[in-house]
């Protein structure tokens, strides 16, 4: 602990004669209570249509907004956007109650397996916890319910985002976690995702699909 | 990293006179500059939230101690090892021995600045492990043994010609005739061979852009999906970061994220985002099972305690040497260490020794416009006088510059002197000029004329001009 106590000792050390009182105070309560910014105004006006700035950013992040009535629309649906992107007919998902509800032989032909992403798979299939307009920004817990592999191994990630979960910003989505885990808990993994894998590595130009999925697809469900 | 920057001057010639590499800068990084003035025109609040952002970076290290122990305490709660390390061979060797703990024989890593500060991948392959840069620009790096340019582009210094000349001299494996002449064709050979690496590493590696006190977690911000692969597939996620990265709450991250994509890449978000708190949770089908940060020091300590405390609060965009005419000049590896740039000619000074760093904040004409798009408001070219300052305190300026910087101070601090030697001098330089109105050579001053003409005066000197306005005004 030598290495610990040294280094915070130089800092303490540095900041010469402090109310430390004061300092350990000001700490708790921002961690208690994070002061918040208000919401950017692309988002934050009384009355914004979240979800047409959702579609609006998320198609500007390259990803594909498509939407469905129902849980039972989202087989068909998927199937559809497999064959315009000549993927092969099949996907995984994790134990998300939503998914595992759907009656898949609803779309015939479309191969179904569940859990945590193989590098050999073609499509991911997640819900996310959240989309915030601001971005067009997908967010995801990690879990049984949506392994995270599967938004970074195979080619093609879709998610279905229910409109009722399109919040206006980032903050807005980080309170329905603290919802959901409990103040200042995070699933292990919480990914906020924008569009496909990119890389502008090579001469300053944008190529699709770098390590990551070359295709994103976000089905917003009315119900 | 061994450094060079002592050389600056010579790599600067070099640099210039590079063809190949002023290829690769003059479209780039223009590119990135158009980009964050549009990010910046999509968001009306970008000004105020780099207000916010610097009082969030001011308020956190102010209280840094505090803030650290609280992200320890969290980060612990939820599962993770937290190890400390003030020098660089410190966190190599605490790394090292996780790897050997781990049984790993493959490291896949993902982009850090930090671990090219401390030389991690050396230790490592010294250490007899395979070391995979899965970025692919740092991928492109390790191939060609060099060192990233750019904080964010590293491999900005290359042309597409030179990477396929690489991966045509490296993966002889692949057939020989195969097209390779697109970018897309290049990425897509990189992701084929970087995929069999991220499924059967051992352990991963990646940085963190921010620490979040209040949950524990780290951050990564990228675009390929490089670091998730890395650190969601091995078995260990190694953390490597250093200690000014930490941030109160998500709240305060969300502020910093908004300015941190715009000012870098012009990009609203970076498409990846990602999260990491802790090893995989029960009943988690993936995610690594053990999971580690080390916190690094290697000198911010120094930084904190001098006044350059407010380089600190740096968020690593790379505005600065984008908007740079040195950096757009000359390149990032001019610069002889990791960080190139305005923020380099503060930081590495700071990091390596003034010393060994005393060119760097000389580099610079003080045009400001590093510390106008800074979204930390770092006033960068402040810093760089200080070191000038330190620099010169420290009796490293040559004989004939401290001679010469002395006769001027003590012409500056007489103003009846000053006033006529600038009375005398003004028509000599214009008779010297011969009307040309530019001086093409001149004694004393041809480190100047041997690149371009100085201007010539006109004959007369400011004041001269100004008392001549203001009697025919008053007529």
């Amino acid at each position: 602990m030598t290495n610990r106590s040294d280094i915070l000792g130089k800092i303490k050390a540095s900041r010469g004669q402090t109310d430390e009182a004061a300092r350990v105070r000001a700490v708790a309560a921002r961690l208690a209570l994070p002061p918040r910014q208000p919401a950017v105004a692309r988002v934050g006006a009384a009355g914004t249509n979240l979800r047409a700035v959702f579609e609006a950013e998320a198609t500007r992040n390259l990803a594909t907004v498509m939407a469905t009535a129902t849980a039972d629309d989202i087989p068909p649906a998927i199937a559809s956007y497999l064959r315009q992107h000549n993927q092969p007919p099949g996907l995984r998902h994790g134990a998300d109650p939503l998914l595992s509800a759907i009656d898949w032989t609803s779309a015939p032909g479309l191969a179904i397996a569940q859990g945590a992403a193989d590098p050999a798979d073609t499509a991911g299939l997640s819900v996310a916890a959240a989309g915030v307009a601001e971005t067009g920004t997908l967010v995801l817990a990690s879990g049984a319910d949506n392994p995270v592999t599967l938004g970074f191994l195979p080619e093609t990630h879709i998610v279905v985002l229910r409109a009722a979960d399109i919040v206006a910003t980032y903050e807005d989505a980080y309170d329905r976690i603290r919802a959901r885990l409990g103040p200042a808990q995070m699933p292990r993994t919480l990914n906020l995702i924008s569009g496909p894998s990119r890389t502008a590595d090579i001469g300053g130009r944008i190529v699709i699909g770098a390590h990551g999925p070359r295709r994103m697809a976000v089905l917003i469900l009315d119900s | 990293m061994h450094a060079t920057s002592h050389a600056f001057k010579a790599n600067a010639r070099e640099a210039l006179a590079d063809t190949q590499l002023q290829r690769a800068l003059s479209g780039l990084p223009g590119g990135l500059v158009a980009q964050r003035t549009a990010a910046r025109a999509r968001l009306p609040e970008f000004e105020d939230l780099r207000d916010v952002g610097a009082d969030i970076r001011n308020h956190t290290l102010d209280h840094l101690d505090l803030y650290l122990e609280a992200y320890e305490k969290a980060a612990t709660a939820a599962g993770a090892r937290v190890h400390w390390a003030r020098t660089g061979d410190e966190a190599n060797g605490i790394i090292l021995d996780i790897c050997r703990a781990a049984g790993a024989r493959l490291v896949t890593k993902g982009k850090s600045m930090v671990s090219e500060e401390i030389g991690l991948n050396g230790a490592l392959i010294a250490g007899g492990l395979e070391v995979v840069e899965t970025d692919l620009g740092e991928y492109i790096l390790q191939i060609r043994d060099e060192a990233p340019s750019h904080i964010v582009a590293p491999v900005i210094h290359l042309t597409q010609e030179q990477v396929e000349a690489d991966f045509r001299r490296t993966h002889t494996h692949l057939p020989h005739g195969r097209r390779l002449d697109a970018p897309v064709e290049l990425v897509d050979e990189a992701r084929g061979i970087l995929r069999q690496k991220f499924v059967s590493a051992d352990v991963g590696i990646t940085g963190a852009n921010f620490l979040v006190a209040e949950t524990g977690s780290s951050i990564i911000v990228t675009n390929e999906g490089n670091g998730d692969l890395t650190q969601s597939l091995a078995k260990t996620h190694i953390v490597i970061t250093s200690i000014d990265k930490v941030v109160p709450t998500l709240e305060d991250v969300s502020v910093l994220l908004r300015l941190l994509a715009r000012s870098a890449t012009g990009q609203d978000i970076t498409t990846y985002t990602t999260f990491s708190t802790g090893p995989r949770r029960q009943g988690d089908p993936d995610g690594p099972a053990a999971y580690h940060v080390v916190l690094v020091d290697n000198g911010r300590t120094d930084l904190y305690a001098s006044n350059m405390r407010e380089v600190l609060r740096c968020i690593r965009c790379a505005a600065c040497m984008n908007h740079c005419p040195v950096y757009n000049a000359v390149g990032g590896h001019a610069y002889g260490w990791v960080y190139p740039g305005p923020i380099g000619a503060v930081l590495t000074p700071g990091l390596i020794g003034v010393k060994a760093a005393a060119s760097l904040p000389n580099a610079s004409t003080f045009c400001g416009k590093c510390e106008a798009v800074c979204p930390m408001k770092i006033p960068l070219p402040k810093l760089m006088r200080q070191w000038r300052e330190a620099e010169f305190e420290a009796g490293q300026p040559p004989l004939l510059t401290r001679a010469a910087l002395a006769a001027w101070g003590a012409l500056a601090r007489r103003p009846n002197l000053y006033h006529m030697v600038m009375r005398a001098s003004a028509p000599l330089l214009k008779a010297w000029s011969r009307g040309s109105g530019s001086i093409a050579s001149l004694p004393l001053a041809a480190g100047w004329t041997r690149h371009r003409d100085l201007p010539a005066p006109q004959g007369q000197t400011f004041q001269q001009l100004w008392r001549a306005t203001r009697n025919s005004a008053a007529k």
